[in-house]
């Protein structure tokens, strides 16, 4: 496979990796991405990882770095499906996906992205940092 | 044991076995006060008496050698059963070592050869005794090592609390192993059940210290990786001072004192709205 292909669902980009991120790749899939939020006037990018089973430093920055261009082009960018192995590989070696926004499934990134847009739209604070509860309310359903 | 003794064992075995076993279960008996029925007693010391006449089969008498194969498995089986059944070592090593009281009977104590044969015949007995000891030992340790296997899977349950929401209620002290199974069983839960909300619940943690909250710390970055939210909850007063006093961050995750405050925040966090039905309240 010379590219990755990249979906288009509404006002989003989906992108699932199901290959070894070769360094070519990678760089190809960062080109293809850019020009595509431009020709699409995309606002989400979703980058399904769910089929790799390696993510190493390299992979991970070139994540940060996906997200980053994408937040110059107005498109935020949520990292999905991350194996449990992987997380712990990344916490062990200190990588922490600087920038990068993270959800359990495609469909929580999703739901996340149209609610971020959402909120943004009509200008409310950004919903992926839910507000704490109004403290005199908490002890009142607590007790 | 040179072959003349193996010879004269093998004699003795076989002219005095009979006095021997009687003798032998006897001693055997009196030490184990009864914890351990007669008839199976009887047949576990029948069965080295036969494994031993066997053994001496061989020119020359050794732990080692091929006849004493059969002996050797008879010695492993009978510690192992002894380990099993929480006998002490010194009650499984006399088994072995109560074997040397009728051979010294029988023994003409006025003939030196036969003394000589009998300080040889001693020291065989010795090796068995501290063969039947090792296997003891090494029982003993995979008993320990099941156990601990076993406390591990017990002791890290991973509860779902609503739909969406998970719960880790930690029991006991955070260990480097322990701590990485549960931050593997938790992430797994999380994909299995989709749940973007975890709690971990230290209530039953006794003592929090810099090890033990970096275990805490890194389950929650995973989470985090993995695109869920991780709440603390069971924060005791004392281990809120520990925290505190050890210079410990926190950083931006949620903690909680109670279980349930976590599980009203991680709800209002996924948009449940709770209510209570009113005339409910006497």
């Amino acid at each position: 496979m010379d590219r990755i292909p990249i979906l288009t669902l509404g006002d989003i980009l989906l992108v699932s990796i199901q290959v070894d991120l070769e360094d070519q790749l990678a760089l190809r899939l960062q080109e293809d991405l850019s020009d595509r939020i431009v020709a699409t006037g995309a606002h989400g990018v979703v980058i399904d990882i769910s089929a790799l089973d390696i993510v190493d430093s390299f992979i991970g920055r070139m994540l940060s770095t996906i997200a980053s261009i994408s937040r110059v082009l107005d498109a935020e960018t949520v990292v999905v499906g991350m194996r449990p192995a992987v997380a712990i590989t990344l916490v062990e070696l200190g990588l922490s996906l600087k920038g990068v926004r993270t959800a359990l499934t495609v469909e929580h990134g999703l739901r996340l992205l149209r609610g971020a847009r959402a909120a943004e739209l009509i200008g409310l604070p950004d919903d992926d940092e839910p507000a704490e509860p109004a403290p005199a309310g908490e002890p009142a359903a607590a007790s | 044991m040179d072959s003349t003794t193996t010879r004269y064992l093998a004699d003795l075995l076989r002219d005095h076995g009979d006095q021997i076993v009687k003798r032998w279960t006897a001693t055997v008996a009196a030490s184990l006060r009864g914890r351990l029925g007669e008839a199976e007693l009887g047949r576990q010391i029948n069965e080295l008496f036969t494994a031993l006449r066997e053994a001496t089969d061989g020119a020359e008498l050794t732990i080692d050698s091929a006849e004493s194969s059969e002996l050797r498995a008879v010695l492993t089986e009978l510690s192992r059963q002894r380990a099993r059944h929480g006998f002490s070592s010194t009650e499984t090593a006399i088994s072995v070592f109560a074997l040397k009281e009728p051979v010294l009977e029988i023994t003409d104590s006025t003939d030196p050869a036969a003394l000589r044969s009998f300080v040889a015949i001693s020291h065989f007995i010795d090796e068995l005794g501290l063969f039947t000891f090792e296997s003891y030992a090494k029982t003993r340790e995979e008993l320990i090592a099941d156990q601990a296997e076993q406390l591990l899977e017990l002791s890290t349950p991973v509860v779902k609390l609503w739909e969406g929401v998970v719960a880790v209620p930690l029991v006991g002290t955070l260990d480097s192993a322990r701590a990485q199974v549960v931050m593997e069983r938790l992430l797994q839960t999380l994909v299995d059940t989709g749940s973007p909300y975890a709690i971990i619940d230290i209530t039953g943690v006794p003592a929090v210290d810099t090890q033990v909250a970096q275990h805490i710390l890194k389950t929650v970055v995973a989470a985090r990786l993995m695109g869920a939210d991780c709440i603390i909850s069971g924060i005791r007063p004392q281990i809120a001072q520990t925290i505190v006093a050890l210079g410990i961050e926190f950083g931006d995750i949620v903690t909680k004192s109670s279980l349930a405050d976590a599980l009203l925040h991680a709800l209002r966090a996924g948009g449940v709205e709770l209510s209570r039905r009113a005339g409910r309240r006497d």
